[in-house]
């Protein structure tokens, strides 16, 4: 709905990807681990390869947990904006068909965190 | 009329003089020129003379009862700052609830008064505008008092040095900060249903009561007396609000609707400020009044309810964010204080694992929750703690775009899994933390992707002291922005335990009662 204004109400978003210097934002949630308490916001070249987050993004932002050396990446499951998703780790960002400000959530079976308790 | 007559006015003609007369209709600018804001809203108006004020306080009579408060309030500063009343206080973690205070609100209470003043000018009754124009001295009067009651402190202690120029930058400031720019530039009905009805009528007591009696429960006579010398003005203000709304109400039916969108819109972003306030009450205060969940349960759910039930003859419906915040009332003080824990290098006050006898505190106060889903957590980290490995996050958080918190709310279905809500709007993505906030967003979405969001801002380059080349080989990013947010690395931020404000608390308190 539009804003009611005094005037004609149009701005300009304070995000487009055309500010961020040649990166564009992605979002990484670990589902039942929150001990992160939110998703990380990452800025990224969009012809990143997906495969580098698993080597070189997750282990430096998630490796507080104790869970985090555990994870068999062969059954981790991806999610994107909440539906099942299957990047293929060669192939670039943009090529997984991420978007700047796009969400993805991995899921680890059989890790459940601290005590259990998603923690 | 002869001012020298000698024969004292009645209480009821002096109002009338001093208000109503007051006002009179332009002729050669016709009023809706004069008044331009007043109607663009959709509010119908017919009467504006049929404004009730219900205190009948004339500007003379305010001056005077306000310069008593004042008198009494500095007296009593000026003991506790004479007397080290700093000292006095329950355990140095308690000053860190004054930081949050200092920078998260006082700066609202002036805007606060910018607010009041605008909506003043812009209502062509004159009963609002009396009314307005007094709130708008209170609040500037509330932003100075609390800044006078909290200096003694800034000589004292770290964190306490800059909080205006913090609470357009640091991130976590930007939450009650978004909350009030959100506000400020609506028009000025939507204004006094977001300041005047939702945040003095509805959510106020859970803001005062708490800080206040968090006062006095740990020994700070400072923050306590101004607390209640804000007390008769939050009466008047709650007043107020409640008048505006009966007023538009009553005025034309076709305002209900209207009125109604304001009211859930602004519930839900007052309870999402709140947040903080219940993680203080729950974590922060060494001395504890109560639990997040019974103040919730006390001023929300039954003070609260009971306003709406008296609203309903009206055709107000209580606000459809309740049943979620009555599920949230379970978790968002222990999400909160584990964010700050957490980030608790990027804060401009200390954090702290909560002591065994805090954690057995938390589990009987919250026996639905606590122990199932939180007491592992913070155990944890303390034990990690204990062993030198104190959790510091330093990769930066989604925000929500709407209320601006780390997206650290759980879904109302279940506890164990974040809350993830999006919206497409123009070919760009935004993310927010709830329902609440989703509907907000999409019943305005051009106003709300104009937020200014710290981490988003951050990595745009924008939150570098003048100079910074992130370029930079080896560039690190976090203390150039704690240089930016005028916070010391090492000094105003990290844990309490090893503090500064820790070790002098305790050096000075020793030199109170000892002669070594």
């Amino acid at each position: 709905m539009p804003v009611i204004a005094v005037k004609k109400y149009e701005f300009a978003p304070a995000d487009s990807q055309d500010k961020f210097h040649g990166a564009q934002l992605l979002y990484i949630g670990w589902e039942d681990h929150l001990m992160f308490c939110a998703p990380f916001a990452f800025p990224f070249p969009p012809d990143m390869p997906f495969g580098a987050l698993q080597q070189n993004v997750i282990p430096g932002a998630f490796g507080y947990h104790p869970d985090l050396a555990k994870i068999d990446w062969s059954t981790a499951q991806w999610f994107k904006s909440g539906k099942p998703f299957k990047p293929d780790p060669a192939k670039s960002l943009a090529e997984n068909g991420l978007k700047h400000k796009d969400v993805i959530r991995f899921r680890t079976p059989g890790l459940t965190g601290i005590a259990g308790c998603c923690t | 009329m002869d001012g020298r007559s000698g024969k004292k006015l009645g209480l009821k003609e002096r109002y009338s003089l001093m208000t109503r007369g007051l006002g009179w209709d332009t002729t050669y600018q016709p009023m809706d020129k004069v008044f331009p804001y007043d109607k663009f809203e959709g509010i119908k108006i017919h009467d504006w003379d049929k404004w009730e004020d219900p205190f009948r306080m004339t500007m003379d009579a305010y001056w005077k009862y306000q310069a008593e408060k004042e008198r009494k309030l500095y007296a009593i500063v000026d003991a506790f700052a004479q007397n080290n009343g700093h000292l006095g206080v329950t355990d140095a973690r308690y000053i860190n609830t004054l930081k949050l205070f200092l920078t998260g609100i006082s700066p609202l209470e002036y805007m606060a008064h910018r607010g009041f003043a605008h909506v003043g000018r812009q209502m062509r009754g004159v009963g609002p505008r009396v009314a307005c124009l007094m709130q708008s001295l209170d609040e500037i009067r509330h932003s100075q008092t609390q800044i006078h009651s909290m200096s003694t402190y800034n000589k004292h202690y770290n964190g306490f040095h800059d909080f205006l120029h913090m609470i357009e930058r640091v991130w976590y400031l930007s939450v009650p900060r978004s909350f009030f720019d959100d506000a400020y530039t609506s028009g000025p009905f939507e204004y006094m249903i977001a300041i005047g009805f939702s945040f003095e009528y509805v959510l106020t007591n859970l803001l005062f009561v708490p800080f206040i009696s968090g006062a006095a429960y740990n020994g700070d006579m400072g923050a306590m007396t101004f607390g209640f010398s804000a007390q008769s003005d939050e009466a008047r203000h709650m007043t107020l609000g409640l008048e505006c709304i009966k007023f538009m109400l009553e005025q034309d039916p076709a305002n209900l609707p209207i009125v109604q969108k304001w009211i859930d819109k602004w519930a839900w972003r007052g309870i999402r400020v709140l947040t903080l306030v219940g993680m203080m009450m729950d974590y922060m205060l060494p001395k504890r009044v109560m639990s997040w969940k019974e103040a919730w349960e006390i001023y929300f759910e039954q003070n609260g309810g009971a306003l709406f039930n008296d609203l309903a003859r009206y055709g107000i419906k209580a606000p459809k964010c309740i049943a979620q915040a009555t599920i949230d009332k379970e978790h968002i003080s222990h999400q909160a204080w584990a964010t700050f824990y957490q980030y608790g290098a990027a804060a401009d006050f200390h954090t702290w694992s909560p002591t065994p006898s805090e954690l057995d505190w938390l589990s009987q106060k919250y026996p639905n929750t606590f122990d199932k889903y939180y007491r592992p957590r913070y155990e944890y980290w303390a034990e990690q703690h204990k062993q030198g490995k104190r959790f510091y996050n330093t990769t930066l958080p989604q925000l929500c775009q709407v209320c601006q918190i780390p997206m650290l709310f759980t879904e109302p279905t279940d506890p164990t899994k974040l809350c993830y809500r999006e919206s497409d709007y123009k070919n760009n993505k935004y993310h927010m933390c709830s329902d609440g906030c989703k509907e907000i967003f999409d019943n305005e979405p051009e106003k709300y992707i104009q937020a200014w969001l710290p981490v988003h801002q951050i990595y745009q380059g924008n939150c570098f002291p003048e100079g910074t080349d992130p370029t930079k080989p080896g560039f690190e990013p976090l203390p150039a922005v704690l240089k930016y947010y005028h916070l010391e690395n090492g000094r105003d931020n990290l844990d309490f335990e090893g503090s500064e404000d820790q070790k002098n608390f305790a050096a000075w308190r020793q030199l109170t009662t000892t002669n070594l």
